[in-house]
């Protein structure tokens, strides 16, 4: 990949950035630019740009693909794709590649973290174990994760992973889709306020795209519940932020274990004074051993393209 | 051994029952127990146990213990109650009961049998996901504002695949080993004998072989004096240095003041802890570390798991005062 121009969107992982250099590649840190003067930044050096490397939260938008003109490929470090202006990378004839399947485990993994922590009250334990004022008077009670019943939106891979994690806590599984999937174990509901208002634990495990914005609105909130926890492990704006702030400090849904914002790296504030929350800063995936494969997984794709070679993981 | 006959000549037949406490109750546990037994308060008196016993409660059949500060029950109380047939503990962990004492006085004892089960595994899951995905250190993170500032960088180790060493396949430790094979994790174990209904676990004959074959060791054994500081310095080393122990047993499995030298020296990787060596003491140490999931001994405090035990209880006295087999006998 000699002297390819490459745009990073984001501050890389250590492994991705060497990698990258050690095979050639110019290097266009996108990051390092306060975000009023990225548009200028890409049109200056789009003579030179031919891949973009994006991540989750900063993809491939409509104006910078028109200011990159020697564009060939988007390599998405992410499942994800929301980010990135999919009819137009077709129009233009751009490649667009993301990280599927090396990352399910690790995601899926923390969504029954989320649950249990949420339901537990762990980081909430902590806190008061580590504060020095526990003393053995009454008990605190949380409530039991096994046996609650799971709800699931969107059963693609993550989804089923989430699924097979949660069966093996007797958790009863039933999911949204857009059709019905040939999983007889698994209930089926065909529309999301039908599942919220029969499971405990709503996961949030789909693609955000036109129609799942907002999907968790307030109807599907109170079809929860006071009773019900709120898991998304999928993209912030799957679920309508303030209305899911008022809920959790009205009491009307029961908690929240949230890796994903409407505005991150901001979390509205009003979710820090409440302990029937878990708030982690969009780390599904964030494991060594899965960056490090999602990053191989962008470096492969790229080589492939460049090489002329079918791409590994292509979505466009 | 048979249970003891007490003179009850002086008691209506519609009395209920008397039970001694050595404890109060939980608000859980007490108003259902009232209306059951006739409940014997020590502590209301002001005479030494010593003394109230044998003056109030010398034909006493049964002892209820419960936490969260259960009394030592030995054999110098057993002395003081020579019509005690059983003791019936709200808790699984009976390590506070003299059972050889018991077994000599023909006391029976019952625990929580496996009521307790499905929480403590949940909880040691919960445990193990938040030290290796970072949970509670990412929630801090992003209540003291941190994220805007610091940005993205918190990289953890994955739980999938991890080779997990459970110290103890009784109820618990199998619950656990249900959970962790949907994760992916293969399940080795440490048990008094291999366990043949589970031939898919790799059992080792002792820690620390079991240790050397495990990236994560999960303690989920009883408290005896076979098993007081099972994790000592040499089994922490064969853990290694990315490797998290994680204890919902009792604190004393872990030789306490070794577990957090290892930890600061980086000798193991992290610790999940339900439970310390004298509680509500934690090591102050470990209220500083970040690779430490620390928590109040509440791997077991939910609605179900009480509503269960006392059910349970209930039944097991209920069984003793009408003569019948008990549900959830401890043998010694």
């Amino acid at each position: 990949m000699d002297k390819i121009g490459v745009l990073v969107t984001h501050k890389p992982l250590p492994y991705l950035e060497q990698e990258l250099t050690r095979r050639g590649c110019r290097l266009f840190r996108l990051w390092e630019s306060p975000e009023s003067r990225r548009l200028e930044f890409c049109r200056q050096n789009a003579a030179d740009i031919q891949a973009i490397v994006g991540n989750s939260n900063y993809g491939a938008d409509a104006a910078t693909i028109d200011a990159l003109p020697k564009l060939e490929i988007v390599a998405s470090f992410s499942v994800g794709l929301d980010k990135v202006d999919l009819p137009k990378c077709k129009e233009r004839g751009i490649r667009v590649t993301n990280t599927p399947d090396v990352l399910t485990d690790d995601v899926a993994d923390l969504a029954i973290g989320l649950a249990i922590s949420v339901m537990r009250r762990i980081p909430s334990a902590d806190k008061y174990a580590r504060s020095g004022a526990w003393k053995k008077g009454e008990y605190t009670l949380t409530t039991r994760f096994s046996g609650k019943r799971v709800g699931i939106l969107g059963l693609g891979r993550i989804g089923l992973a989430i699924a097979k994690r949660a069966e093996a806590f007797d958790c009863p599984i039933s999911y949204y889709s857009r059709s019905e999937k040939p999983h007889p174990n698994y209930t089926y509901y065909s529309t999301p306020i039908d599942l919220a208002s029969n499971c405990d634990i709503l996961v949030v495990a789909c693609a955000l795209t036109e129609e799942t914005r907002h999907i968790i609105n307030r109807a599907v909130i109170d079809a929860l519940g006071p009773k019900g926890v709120l898991i998304n492990i999928g993209r912030g704006p799957h679920v309508d932020e303030p209305e899911l702030v008022a809920a959790l400090v009205e009491g009307r849904l029961g908690g929240a274990g949230l890796d994903v914002f409407e505005n991150e790296p901001h979390v509205p504030e009003e979710l820090f004074a409440l302990d029937n929350v878990v708030l982690v800063p969009h780390v599904a995936s964030a494991t060594i051993e899965t960056r490090t494969a999602m990053a191989d997984l962008v470096l492969g794709n790229l080589e492939a393209h460049f090489l002329k070679k079918p791409l590994l993981t292509p979505v466009v | 051994m048979e249970k003891r006959i007490c003179d009850v000549t002086n008691k209506e037949p519609q009395d209920k029952p008397e039970v001694l406490l050595l404890q109060p109750l939980s608000i859980y546990f007490e108003p259902i127990l009232s209306q059951k037994y006739d409940l014997l308060k020590p502590w209301e008196s002001p005479l030494p146990l010593n003394v109230f016993l044998p003056n109030h409660a010398q034909f006493v059949q049964a002892i209820i213990s419960s936490g969260p500060n259960c009394l030592p029950i030995e054999n110098s109380l057993l002395h003081l109650l020579p019509n005690l047939g059983i003791i019936t503990a709200m808790t699984v962990g009976i390590d506070h009961i003299d059972l050889e004492a018991c077994r000599e006085k023909g006391v029976a004892v019952t625990n929580a049998g496996s009521t307790y089960s499905p929480d403590a595994a949940d909880f040691a899951v919960g445990l193990l996901v938040d030290v290796l995905r970072q949970i509670s250190m990412g929630d801090r993170f992003v209540r003291k504002g941190l994220w805007p500032v610091n940005g993205d960088g918190l990289l953890g180790a994955q739980v999938s695949g991890k080779r997990v060493g459970i110290v103890g396949l009784g109820s618990i430790g199998s619950h656990v080993a249900k959970r962790l094979t949907a994760f992916g994790c293969p399940i080795s174990y440490f048990s008094r004998a291999p366990k043949p209904n589970y031939p898919s676990y790799k059992y080792f004959p002792n820690v620390l072989d079991l240790a050397h074959e495990s990236d994560v060791l999960i303690l989920s054994c009883a408290l005896t004096a076979e098993t007081q500081n099972i994790i000592n310095r040499d089994v922490m080393i064969a853990l290694g240095k990315d490797g998290i122990i994680i204890n919902v047993g009792r604190g004393a499995l872990i030789d306490e003041p070794e577990l957090v030298r290892c930890l600061k020296e980086g000798v193991i990787g992290g610790a999940g802890l339900d439970v310390f060596v004298n509680e509500p003491e934690v090591p102050e140490e470990l209220t500083y570390m970040e690779n430490v999931v620390l928590s109040d001994h509440r791997a077991v405090t939910t609605p179900e798991s009480f509503k269960g035990v006392l059910e349970l209880a209930i039944a097991n006295l209920d069984a003793f005062f009408s003569g019948k087999p008990l549900l959830s006998p401890v043998s010694c």
